[in-house]
């Protein structure tokens, strides 16, 4: 188990790393860069979970495409190329550390009531959990009303945004 | 043994010395031949467009010049590298790395053989089988955006700047036709291993072309990957990321000496990757008829023929999308985001909802001559749907600003 230790811990460095560079790049697509490094860290802790199928959806989708249309938004609007240094820096430090750390404690307490003293041994017969084929089959038989309600409110955001583009 | 390594029996008994030897040469020699095809692929293309077009083409570095673009490299390699004062430094320089890295990666999950022996060892001619299998390819080939929409930014220049947006515009529209494309043979196949997808398509005769392999029950998707795979390589018709007329040669305008030739190496070798994932999916990988006069287990049988059928294959799709190159004129802007979104898309869909029903009538025995008719006439009465809603040419269209 410890070689799961060893790299969940350099995998969450990492990724606490980006993520204060995410917060901390002078330049918007540098920050966006520094997502990608966040983004493929969760993905690697899902492969430590054996939720293979997980991990590369969220490379294929997060990394593939939404931080792909981030830069391209990025492009389009004539973002500056380069900034000043503290150009990008809002002054509300405070006021965000405060938020970061009501949302840490709220994660960290529900995260403990519902999961605190589990402990999980891996078998390979839970590789099977994790394969495309089982998630498939838990999405569209259990999990089926609420992938529905995912998908109208993604198809309602979808017209919202054309009736937003729209010019009346 | 370790499922999570995937099917690849030679991790079955347990990781030792041998079995990473024996990765490490598989991985040198993936590595090293895609180089080497890539290397004369260039000489294949400019060798055969030139034929087409009553020239001699390369001929000076070597016998028919087929070492034209090892000199080609060569000189690149030494020539200066200049980045523009704007430029932004560290992303500049990592953008060509983000374009060649997937592009190796992508061709790792394509089978290139059958079962060998090696070293009392049994493994593919695969360097990996991964259980999401067909979804690494389009997971490469959307981190291999970043490499071309990178550069673009971060060269501090217009045209550059101009070919990236378009770029990504592009690769984005066509990676989502390219993925509902191979749902269709997912649909078939039931499995994303590209292992099994080959497994499924095996040889049994000169009926199992029509019979076994996916181009015929999936020829809907076969058109459709094709198109976009084409769009996706950046390959003419579709190479309006670098339209030289327009943009002085695109998202690599900046680019000099090694770093400009890698971006090259990357667009030539994800032509020859989407090839052999078209072999792959549809045309029946390795598959092919044995010698029959040798035993079915001796060395010709069980290493040469497997990759000489993928290779013939192979060259059959490359020369084709040579024969595109050299033949077809460059789109339109509108033309191509019209072709994407308007029909690629939806027909995709379409089609993967007709494989749909006529897989699952055929597993619960129904009627083929009902199922079959009842999936394309649900399918004709959404295309009309879709077709009414499309404004029609000529018709004042609401303007978007």
């Amino acid at each position: 188990m410890w070689e799961q230790q060893v790299a969940f811990w350099v995998i969450a460095v990492a990724m606490a790393g980006a993520a204060i560079g995410v917060v901390r790049a002078n330049n918007v697509v540098h920050a966006a860069l520094f997502l990608i490094v966040v983004f493929a860290g969760s993905a690697a802790q899902y492969i430590l979970l054996l939720a293979e199928f997980v991990a590369w959806v969220q490379v294929l989708i997060y990394i593939g495409a939404i931080i792909v249309l981030f830069l391209f938004g990025v492009m389009l609007t004539r973002a500056p190329m380069r900034e000043e240094r503290g150009k990008l820096d809002n002054s509300q430090r405070l006021a965000s550390a405060v938020v970061a750390l009501f949302l840490f404690g709220v994660l960290a307490v529900f995260l403990i009531d519902a999961f605190g003293g589990t402990e999980l041994r891996f078998r390979d017969s839970m590789v099977e959990v994790g394969s495309a084929a089982s998630v498939g089959d838990s999405i569209f038989r259990q999990f089926v009303i609420p992938f529905e309600v995912v998908s109208m409110l993604l198809l309602a955001a979808l017209v919202g945004a054309v009736a937003l583009a729209r010019r009346d | 043994m370790i499922p999570i390594l995937g099917a690849d029996p030679l991790f079955r008994d347990g990781i030792d010395g041998t079995v990473v030897l024996i990765v490490i040469v598989k991985t040198i020699i993936v590595f090293t031949v895609l180089l080497v095809a890539v290397m004369f692929y260039v000489w294949f293309m400019r060798k055969v467009i030139a034929d087409m077009q009553n020239r001699i083409g390369p001929q000076r570095a070597g016998p028919f010049g087929v070492l034209q673009t090892l000199a080609d490299g060569i000189k690149l390699f030494f020539k200066e590298q200049s980045s523009p004062e704007c430029a932004d430094p560290p992303v500049f320089r990592l953008a060509p790395y983000l374009a060649i890295i997937p592009a190796f990666m992508a061709f790792a999950i394509v089978p290139i053989g059958g079962l060998v022996p090696v070293a009392g060892r049994q493994t593919y001619l695969q360097l990996a089988d991964p259980g999401v299998g067909v979804l690494w390819l389009l997971m490469m080939s959307g981190i291999g955006l970043y490499g071309v929409m990178l550069a673009g930014w971060a060269s501090g220049s217009k045209y550059p700047l101009l070919g990236s947006v378009r770029a990504s515009a592009q690769l984005l529209s066509y990676e989502a036709a390219l993925g509902l494309a191979v749902v269709g043979v997912l649909v078939h196949s039931g499995s994303l291993s590209t292992r099994t997808i080959v497994d499924q398509q095996a040889w049994t005769g000169i009926g199992s072309i029509v019979s076994q392999w996916y181009w015929l029950p999936a020829i809907g998707a076969f058109v459709i990957f094709c198109i976009s795979a084409i769009a996706e390589t950046n390959h003419p018709p579709f190479d309006l990321v670098e339209a030289e007329q327009e943009l002085v040669g695109g998202f690599h305008t900046e680019y000099t000496g090694i770093r400009f030739a890698i971006f090259f190496l990357a667009e030539f070798m994800n032509v020859i990757t989407m090839s052999a994932i078209a072999v792959t999916l549809f045309l029946g990988g390795p598959a092919g008829p044995a010698l029959g006069f040798l035993a079915a287990d001796s060395w010709v049988n069980v290493w040469v023929m497997p990759v000489f059928w993928f290779t013939v294959k192979l060259l059959v799709l490359l020369y084709a999308t040579v024969w595109i190159r050299a033949t077809l004129p460059r789109l339109r802007y509108d033309q191509l985001m019209a072709l994407g979104w308007k029909y690629l898309i939806e027909l995709a869909f379409l089609w993967a909802m007709i494989s749909g029903v006529v897989v699952v009538g055929a597993r619960e025995g129904w009627n083929r001559w009902v199922t079959v008719p009842a999936a394309v006439a649900g399918a004709g009465i959404v295309l009309a749907v879709l077709w009414a809603c499309l404004p029609r040419r000529g018709e004042p269209v609401e303007e978007i600003r």
